[in-house]
């Protein structure tokens, strides 16, 4: 009998990665593409970092910026009452990390798409910067941006170096999916190896496929 | 002054685009001031200042006198509070809304108005732009005329105090062009606020203007009620960049203030115009006179009603209201095509200016 929590972690470790990425990464990309302010380059650079630096320094840096002696690491102690590291909740950081460069660079690209002139229109009308955002940018966006979501979603999915670094591979626990199939092929456990293999494969398909169909250009748009 | 707005605003030069230096006083009193210019000229510009979409560096920019910004104590009212109607190039409907959604969206961004009064208005300004069967449509779904009409309600919908068109007529052929001049008159019954219009279309400037500004390079070249404009161009280069001149060089010969006289030499030729205040004998400039007053004389008997000239003919084109003759140093005269079947195959002919038509400018 194959053990299906890994597939179940990773779905929910995935799908809360995504909605940080949603949240947090949106107002990252509005601020990268509407805003002018100092040090913006420094921000972009800083938000690009997780994609060039090797897992294990990525996960050296959350340990030590989340341990259980960091001040962030005490912070969280206090609020929710359990060590940070070594949980699945420390998964869903990994797996944020993992996914938000790339969602905040191409959703950057994808806000500075939307014409200005729609916004100053809005502006004109008397709407504030936030309504703006919400009633224009955002719907505009949206195709773009849901798409990207879709693709975090999958990037979520996938993350192994800085999960197994800070959530570690306790099975039952915190360990994913990708954590799962490294532990499997380690144990010569061919077959679980496989089947895990496949599954993650697959999702990822259907993920891939699902933001293709996102991002395809509507029909009834720039007719008449 | 309903509008006052001094503005400095400088661009600097970017990856292959040369810098830009803006630089003018908008006073106006007038319902429609026009800024008349070729692209380039700032135009937007000055109307992106006057919304707030750009900062002026320096300077200051009264409104109905409501300051809505001031360079030295660092004042700048964002868009949002200015209550400037804004008619953008293409329009800018927004796309994923219906046509009553955007004047809907309008309405509950400034809150001026109670919700019942809300509705009402959006309805009333629906049924006087002829859109009320076209409000549940998308803006792609919608002619070009229609996308303008529903831009124009919905600017209306907060009773904007200011109103900024960026050539809005673009795109349009002749019929929807006078098709929207009239429904600027239907604006003007719904709203008194001044309007600043943006084109480089001289008939648009002439159908539409009370007071123009003439624009170039980021600067105005003259600025006045458009009579005054148009009659009187301030320079050779103002009236040359008008268009509707022909334009030589000519001499003051002789003044005469007790018969309201004088006599210009042009190309050589006495010329009896009006008495020129505030000129000198001698004094060096040219003559403008409108194309359309300029006139080809077919009958060599017939007695010179006006200054004449004997020019040399270049070209001839069919034009709508007869045939168009180009003649050297670049004069322009219409003549119906029956007078051009009189006269054709000349090498010369004598073009007649009556002297009221004719327009000293000084070097």
């Amino acid at each position: 009998m194959i053990d299906w929590f890994p597939l179940w972690l990773s779905l929910r470790v995935a799908a809360l990665a995504t909605f940080f990425v949603l949240t947090i990464g949106t107002s990252l990309a509005y601020l990268l593409s509407h805003k002018i302010f100092r040090g913006k380059n420094l921000m972009d650079s800083l938000i690009t970092l997780p994609l060039v630096l090797p897992p294990t320094v990525l996960g050296y840096y959350l340990l030590v910026m989340v341990g259980r002696h960091s001040p962030l690491g005490h912070l969280y102690e206090g609020v929710f009452g359990q060590p940070l590291v070594f949980t699945w909740q420390a998964a869903v950081v990994a797996a944020f990390l993992h996914s938000a460069p790339i969602y905040i660079k191409a959703g950057r690209a994808v806000l500075e798409t939307v014409d200005t002139r729609y916004e100053w229109a809005a502006h004109s009308l008397g709407a504030s910067e936030w309504r703006t955002f919400w009633r224009i940018t955002l719907p505009l966006a949206w195709r773009g941006l849901s798409s990207l979501a879709s693709l975090s979603f999958a990037r979520s999915l996938g993350d192994f170096g800085v999960t197994i670094m800070v959530a570690g591979n306790i099975p039952g626990q915190t360990q994913t999916l990708s954590v799962a199939i490294f532990d499997a092929v380690e144990s010569g456990n061919g077959r679980l190896a496989r089947i895990l293999v496949i599954v993650i494969s697959v999702a990822a398909l259907a993920l891939l496929w699902a933001a293709g169909y996102l991002s395809r250009p509507a029909r009834t748009q720039g007719a008449g | 002054m309903r509008i006052d707005a001094r503005l400095i605003k400088r661009l600097p030069a970017s990856g292959g685009s040369e810098g830009f230096d803006l630089n003018v006083h908008l006073k106006s009193d007038a319902d429609v001031t026009v800024l008349l210019g070729p692209s380039g000229a700032g135009k937007t510009l000055t109307l992106n200042c006057l919304g707030g979409f750009a900062t002026p560096d320096e300077g200051r920019i009264l409104i109905n006198d409501e300051l809505y910004f001031d360079a030295p104590t660092k004042l700048r009212l964002p868009p949002q509070q200015r209550r400037c109607g804004y008619i953008f190039q293409d329009h800018a409907l927004f796309p994923h809304m219906t046509v009553r959604e955007n004047l809907r969206f309008a309405a509950n961004a400034a809150r001026t108005n109670s919700g019942l009064n809300r509705h009402r208005r959006i309805a009333e300004l629906l049924e006087v732009f002829e859109l009320t069967d076209l409000a549940g449509r998308k803006p792609a779904q919608l002619s070009g005329g229609q996308k303008q009409r529903a831009a124009l309600a919905r600017m209306l919908v907060n009773e904007p105090k200011l109103l900024l068109l960026d050539e809005p007529t673009r795109g349009l052929d002749g019929r929807l062009r006078q098709a929207f001049y009239d429904l600027l008159g239907k604006l003007r019954e719904r709203s008194t606020a001044p309007m600043v219009l943006v084109t480089h279309d001289l008939e648009e400037c002439m159908e539409l203007a009370g007071h123009v500004c003439l624009m170039e390079a980021g600067r105005f070249t003259q600025c006045g009620p458009r009579e005054r404009v148009f009659a009187r161009p301030a320079t050779v280069e103002v009236a040359r960049s008008l268009g509707i001149y022909n334009i030589l060089p000519a001499s003051i010969d002789a003044l005469d203030p007790g018969r309201d006289r004088s006599r210009l030499g042009v190309l050589g030729r006495p010329w009896e115009v009006c008495y020129l205040p505030g000129r000198l004998i001698g004094d060096q400039g040219y003559v403008c006179m409108r194309q359309s007053e300029t006139k080809v004389v077919v009958e060599d008997d017939a007695p010179a009603a006006g200054n004449q000239l004997l020019l040399k003919v270049e070209s001839a084109t069919q034009s709508l209201r007869g045939m168009r003759i180009q003649f050297e140093h670049a004069v322009v005269a219409e003549i119906s095509e029956a007078d051009y079947a009189a006269c054709r195959g000349s090498e010369r002919l004598n073009v007649e200016v009556p002297p009221a038509a004719v327009y000293f400018v000084g070097k």
